[in-house]
């Protein structure tokens, strides 16, 4: 079922990428339990037809208080090589209007082949925010790497599902460091495990260690 | 190169839809009200290039603020990053000479349109949309990444005002040819290098090709005769935009037009009316203001009506005779 693709440059095909999908969201809700839950949004029949590789995978309403800065640092660098903590740093609060609120989509792109984060963020009244806004809920070290980083170069493009302006990180950096996070690994059912890991840090988002685990 | 090859591409360049371009009623503020500004819109270009054009014909009428301007027929706010020829093609099934569009220079819909600050805008959603071709044909954006600052400039100076020899000057340095045209080797053959035994084996093993392709589908949702009657869209919702390299693997078969659209979408295609092309669900089949033979070999089609961001962009019209997204 799983292909060798992976391992040779990075990237998957889009039914591995639903098999990965499905995989990756599986593992959270089961082991993220308190945390809301990565669901595949089928969009089967968006063409008119039915078509079985449409969709992408959701979290909704993931609440990050503002001024956190303290928090995400704790302790933990950013370099990926570290072995992750369990500890969630951000938590679903509905009391707190201190913070915003988030939505992730990772969307299938047929250009580069790799899953794609595309996220959404506003305020508890609604109001979306802006970068220089997001920028504050990120940990400072990938505010920083934001600068001048490739792979987690922010721009608005289009949710390639809902039709509106999403934020997105680019893309075009991704298969080079997943064949490098997957050289020892070559299911592509691991694969959003493993690349989500490096994107999930971008927020501050972490994987519970046994979801990292064979 | 051949000549036949250079003029069609040419064309596609030189191509423009005349506009009327009306100020929003919201945004007047003088008696009488400005005329429409009459204006060439390049195929190639994008919508807020216009601007340099437009906003000194429609100043004095506006009120006091910051102008953004943004645009929309029929009352659907256009995407400024599909190239202004895709829109025409898209959204006027029965083409309007001259377009009749509504031009804002305030309160910009951000929640439907990406921001777009200007020509820098313009720009980056260009480049992004070659690095993105470029990684769709060689694996890796980087010979775009690559590029000196003198010649991404040249080069988007060049899309921006229609320069088709800088253009291609400096596009092939990017080394992104994507497919051999077969139709000009049938032509004329003598321009194939004779095969030796080594070359005979190389082409009988697998290759496949990634060529960059945008399809906008619009669901009509009714059975039309005639264009004239399809009604103009309200949402992009009812546009859907997939955005799939198509796939050619190189066993000698020839690849057509036909093959291609079908490999995108293949649910429209059934085996009974495998000849008939597009007789069936899809309706019409457009690129670059024209709505080429589907026999047409693939590699023509692309090599020559391909969007300077070296894409293939096509529209298609389908009556699947249901609403979409349902």
């Amino acid at each position: 079922m799983a292909s060798d693709q992976a391992t040779l440059d990075g990237s998957l095909s889009s039914t591995d990428f639903q098999n990965s999908a499905n995989a990756f969201a599986q593992k959270w809700n089961e082991f993220n339990s308190g945390f809301p839950e990565w669901s595949w949004i089928d969009c089967s029949s968006r063409l008119g037809f039915h078509r079985v590789t449409e969709g992408y995978l959701s979290l909704q309403h993931v609440f990050f208080p503002r001024s956190i800065e303290e928090e995400h640092d704790e302790g933990n660098s950013n370099d990926h090589q570290e072995p992750f903590d369990t500890a969630t740093l951000v938590q679903s609060n509905n009391d707190s209007n201190d913070g915003d609120w988030y939505d992730f989509h990772v969307v299938y792109s047929s250009s580069y082949r790799v899953p794609v984060l595309y996220f959404h963020a506003q305020t508890s009244d609604g109001q979306p925010l802006n970068v220089g806004e997001i920028e504050k809920n990120l940990p400072t070290k990938s505010s920083d790497v934001l600068m001048d980083s490739k792979w987690t170069f922010i721009t608005q493009q289009e949710h390639p599902y809902l039709n509106r302006p999403w934020y997105m990180l680019h893309p075009c950096g991704t298969s080079e460091w997943m064949k490098l996070l997957l050289a020892d690994h070559n299911s592509t059912d691991r694969y959003l495990v493993s690349w989500f890991t490096v994107v999930g840090q971008v927020f501050g988002l972490k994987l519970p260690l046994e979801m990292l685990k064979s | 190169m051949q000549g036949g090859e250079k003029e069609a591409q040419r064309y596609v360049w030189d191509g423009a839809i005349p506009l009327q371009v009306h100020l929003h009623d919201s945004e007047v503020t003088t008696l009488p009200p400005p005329p429409p500004a009459l204006i060439l819109a390049p195929r190639i270009g994008y919508l807020p290039l216009l601007s340099s054009q437009l906003k000194p014909f429609f100043s004095g009428a506006l009120p006091p603020g910051v102008d953004t301007i943004w645009f929309e027929y029929k009352g659907l706010p256009l995407k400024w990053y599909i190239p202004t020829g895709v829109l025409f093609d898209l959204l006027c099934a029965e083409p309007e000479r001259p377009w009749n569009l509504t031009v804002h220079f305030r309160g910009y819909p951000g929640n439907i349109l990406i921001p777009c600050d200007g020509e820098d805008s313009v720009k980056w959603s260009y480049i992004n949309s070659l690095k993105e071709a470029a990684y769709i044909i060689h694996g890796s954006s980087k010979n775009v990444m690559n590029m000196s600052q003198p010649d991404q400039v040249e080069l988007w100076r060049s899309v921006m005002n229609g320069k088709l020899d800088t253009y291609n000057r400096i596009s092939s340095k990017l080394k992104l040819g994507i497919i051999e045209d077969d139709f000009s080797e049938k032509v004329n053959p003598s321009l194939k290098a004779p095969h030796t035994v080594n070359e005979t084996e190389a082409t009988t093993t697998l290759k496949t090709s990634r060529i960059p392709v945008r399809l906008y589908l619009c669901n009509t949702n009714q059975d039309f005769e005639n264009l004239e009657t399809v009604p103009p869209f309200e949402t992009w919702d009812q546009i859907s935009y997939i955005n799939r390299p198509v796939e050619i693997n190189k066993e000698g078969k020839y690849f057509t037009l036909y093959d291609a659209v079908k490999s995108i979408l293949p649910e429209f295609f059934h085996p009974a009316d495998e000849e008939e092309g597009k007789d069936g669900v899809i309706k019409l089949v457009r690129i670059q203001g024209i709505e080429p033979k589907m026999e047409i070999p693939f590699s023509w089609v692309v090599n020559n009506l391909m969007n300077p961001d070296y894409f293939l962009h096509i529209c298609v019209y389908i009556n699947a005779g249901r609403p979409m997204g349902t």
